[in-house]
């Protein structure tokens, strides 16, 4: 098969700039274990409310200073409406809804999932801009959907018992392979070019079947 | 390669177009409701009811309706005058005609009523009314007949021609088909497993996770569908209509080949956030993706270096001025022409879309819209919208009516769109999630940011509109009241080389389909047996709209 030698250049040329995408996203994979939230945990949408987790959502913050984030997604709204996290350390989002799907993001970073009635979503991030932030349900829900909001505080918050965050458990565990344990890293991308935090740390959250 | 037009097949073809168009201008309507509410200007019918009502209608009309009838008619128009000969099972183009035609009027029934406000994606567990489930399988059946015919003619021709080889518009056209049928293989199973059998109250919950699943099997393939047959014009109409030559016959075919590969095994990317799905599995279909650019870049060069074989011919000699020798006032061309240019942008900002780690700066934000509105919304919606001005006159007989309109209206277009999705591009990025009939939060200050962004994009979807309703307005005038004329002939470019770069394993239809088919499996068998085999919970209906 006869090719013109321009065209074969600009084949190579298109290739090489392929291997060029693939080689950045298999960077930030495998080298700085970012990965989406992929968490594999099921859960039924009829019990969510009266769960023992789900039911009573909220922030828990650990001794080490981290802390998990459990939330209830329904048409038209998120609980709690008001987050308050802490700066500079790693939050778990732990989420589902009892209805349709909805979806959470935290405008101007990178947290973002689906939140899929029957599944539990989950994914670990870290603020390094205090101040407020919106979230938004990004998945049409019904004719409530563009009301669908919440607020999330992310402030300093004095150190529990613990050594400051950061220095804790999170780096030890970076070398952990995300695929298996369906972990996300989140950065808030917008906020500063620090880029996203690679640690791919478990939460403590109890009743968890991962996969 | 005959100009000379066969009757049934000309009827067939334009009853399909005609459904087309009509579709496209009921969906035009929606689109300029919806960008005007979106900049919060005070309408008189605006609720939220009535948006999300209108963002499903148009949803569905325009990438499901107008897209596939236009394929249907298109189809037709390119066996018959490709091959040279008519189509054969003529009762069954009809029947699947009205097939299609049936579930499209059911689906719309059940939307414009306010059953079905559940947007084109459709997911679970928002439930339409069974009717809308029914009619979108209803359009699926009578687009398998269209595939049949089309393949059952191509095989009775390849019988009268031994030894000839499939000509290259109809090669595009046998890889529309191989997609779109191992694509709706997934959106069948869940309509007609999980959809209709909920809808109706024979099942009390569905599984929602397996729902996107299967409807991500076919979303993303959809995609190519639509693409593939603007690619057929571009490589074949397109160069012939700007006076010059394909220049490369084997490089066309082994990218519509890539495609039946490439098309299917990459849903995921459209899942990327989703739970319930392995970080593994999202990486294998992201991987597949960035494949699939490859052929669209093969693609870029062709296509361009047959419009500057047009330029020299015609006697330009600089390095650029074969630009100013292309008919750039014939809509026909100048149509392509922009929509080739805003896909360029449009596919950098797919490979984002699907990059792994940068998808969730972007996904379900306005930017997804702004992304789709340059590649089907453009790329194929305007190549469809100029390669009318060329069939209708040669289908019809008849002059095409209002041609300064149709002279502007791709300009309008382009221009409409870029404010549209450049608009809809950065409020993305600043986080402004789509399909909301109101984005003010309460008057949140972050969503302040987003207040200029929706005021351009509502003078876009102002300016395309207009561009839409000149559309519309010079179809109508000429399958009305056009001057009769002796319809031109239809005639595809000849390739520069001759048979000169024959590669016949790309004419291998049946061998491709299977290799197709087995990446399918790999992609999607072993996911779908781990998602059944864990325990999951169903979900019953909802119908908050």
């Amino acid at each position: 098969m006869h090719v013109d030698l321009y065209e074969k250049i600009w084949m190579y040329a298109a290739a090489g700039i392929i291997l060029v995408f693939l080689a950045s996203m298999g960077y930030t994979t495998l080298g700085r274990a970012m990965q989406p939230p992929s968490h594999i945990e099921t859960i039924d949408p009829a019990s969510v409310r009266t769960d023992p987790e789900f039911g009573s959502p909220g922030v828990t913050i650990h001794e080490d200073g981290t802390a998990t984030v459990v939330i209830q997604a329904f048409m038209f709204a998120f609980l709690p409406l008001e987050i308050r996290v802490p700066r500079g350390r790693d939050v778990t989002f732990r989420m589902t809804s009892p209805d349709v799907i909805h979806g959470f993001q935290i405008v101007q970073t990178n947290g973002n999932t689906m939140v899929v009635p029957g599944y539990v979503s989950q994914f670990t991030t870290r603020f390094d801009r205090a101040g407020e932030y919106l979230i938004v349900c990004n998945e049409y829900c019904g004719v409530g959907h563009h009301v669908m909001s919440a607020t999330l505080i992310v402030e300093d918050m004095p150190a529990t018992s613990e050594a400051p965050a950061g220095a804790g458990e999170a780096p030890a565990r970076t070398g952990e392979t995300p695929a298996e344990t369906g972990e996300t890293s989140a950065g808030t991308g917008a906020s500063a070019g620090t880029g996203a935090s690679t640690e791919t740390g478990e939460s403590a959250a109890g009743t968890e079947r991962d996969r | 390669m005959s100009g000379s037009v066969r009757d049934g097949g000309r009827k067939l073809a334009l009853a399909n177009l005609w459904v087309a168009i009509g579709a496209f201008a009921v969906a035009s309507g929606m689109a300029f409701m919806q960008s005007l509410s979106r900049a919060n200007l005070d309408l008189p019918f605006r609720s939220a009811s009535v948006y999300y009502m209108s963002v499903t209608a148009h949803g569905v009309l325009m990438a499901i309706v107008f897209t596939t009838f236009f394929i249907m008619g298109f189809g037709y128009v390119v066996a018959e005058r490709a091959l040279g000969r008519s189509i054969v099972l003529k009762k069954l183009a009809w029947a699947s005609w009205w097939v299609a035609l049936l579930g499209t009027a059911m689906a719309a029934w059940a939307i414009l009523w306010g059953e079905a406000s559940v947007l084109y994606t459709f997911y679970p567990p928002l439930m339409a009314h069974p009717l809308f489930y029914i009619g979108a399988a209803l359009v699926i059946v009578g687009s398998w007949g269209w595939c049949w015919v089309m393949a059952r003619t191509w095989m009775v021709w390849k019988r009268e021609n031994p030894g000839v080889r499939t000509p290259l518009p109809v090669h595009g056209m046998l890889a529309t088909i191989i997609v779109w049928v191992l694509a709706t293989i997934g959106v069948a199973a869940e309509v007609l497993i999980l959809l209709i059998p909920w809808s109706l109250g024979i099942v009390d919950t569905i599984d929602p996770m397996l729902a996107r699943i299967l409807f991500w099997w076919f979303g993303h393939p959809l995609v190519y569908f639509w693409l593939l047959p603007a690619y057929v014009i571009w490589y074949t109409i397109t160069p012939r209509i700007a006076g010059g030559k394909l220049f490369s016959d084997p490089l066309a075919r082994l990218a519509f080949v890539l495609f039946i590969l490439l098309s299917t095994p990459v849903g995921f990317h459209h899942q990327l956030v989703d739970p319930g799905v392995s970080a593994g599995w999202k990486l294998f279909h992201t991987f597949n993706t960035q494949l699939i650019l490859f052929p669209s870049f093969v693609t870029a060069f062709t296509v361009i270096a047959s419009f500057e074989v047009a330029g020299r011919m015609k006697g330009a000699r600089g390095l650029l001025n074969w630009l100013e020798e292309l008919p750039w006032g014939d809509p026909a061309f100048s149509s392509v022409a922009l929509a080739m240019l805003m896909f360029a942008v449009g596919g950098f900002g797919g490979a984002i879309n699907a990059a792994y780690g940068m998808n969730a700066m972007v996904h379900n934000t306005a930017w997804i819209q702004g992304h789709f509105h340059l590649t089907v919304g453009t790329a194929v919606a305007l190549t469809f919208m100029g390669t009318s001005y060329y069939l209708m006159p040669r289908l019809t007989g008849r002059e095409l009516e209002l041609s300064l309109l149709a002279r502007i209206q791709p300009y309008l277009w382009f221009g409409g769109m870029l404010l549209f999705s450049i608009a809809n591009h950065l409020t993305g990025l600043a986080g402004m999630p789509r399909r909301v009939y109101d984005a003010s939060y309460g008057g949140s200050e972050i969503a302040q940011q987003w207040v200029a962004g929706t005021g351009i994009s509502a003078v876009g979807g102002i300016l395309l509109f207009i561009s839409a309703a000149c559309y519309v307005a010079v179809m109508l005038g000429t399958g009305l009241a056009g001057r009769r004329i002796d319809p031109e002939p239809i005639e595809f470019a000849e390739p520069l080389q001759g048979e000169n770069g024959r590669a016949p394993i790309l004419d291998r239809f049946g061998l491709w389909f299977i290799v197709a088919a087995i990446l399918v499996a790999a992609a999607y068998a072993w996911p779908i047996a781990e998602h059944l085999s864990m325990e999951r919970f169903g979900s019953p209906g909802f119908q908050p709209f």
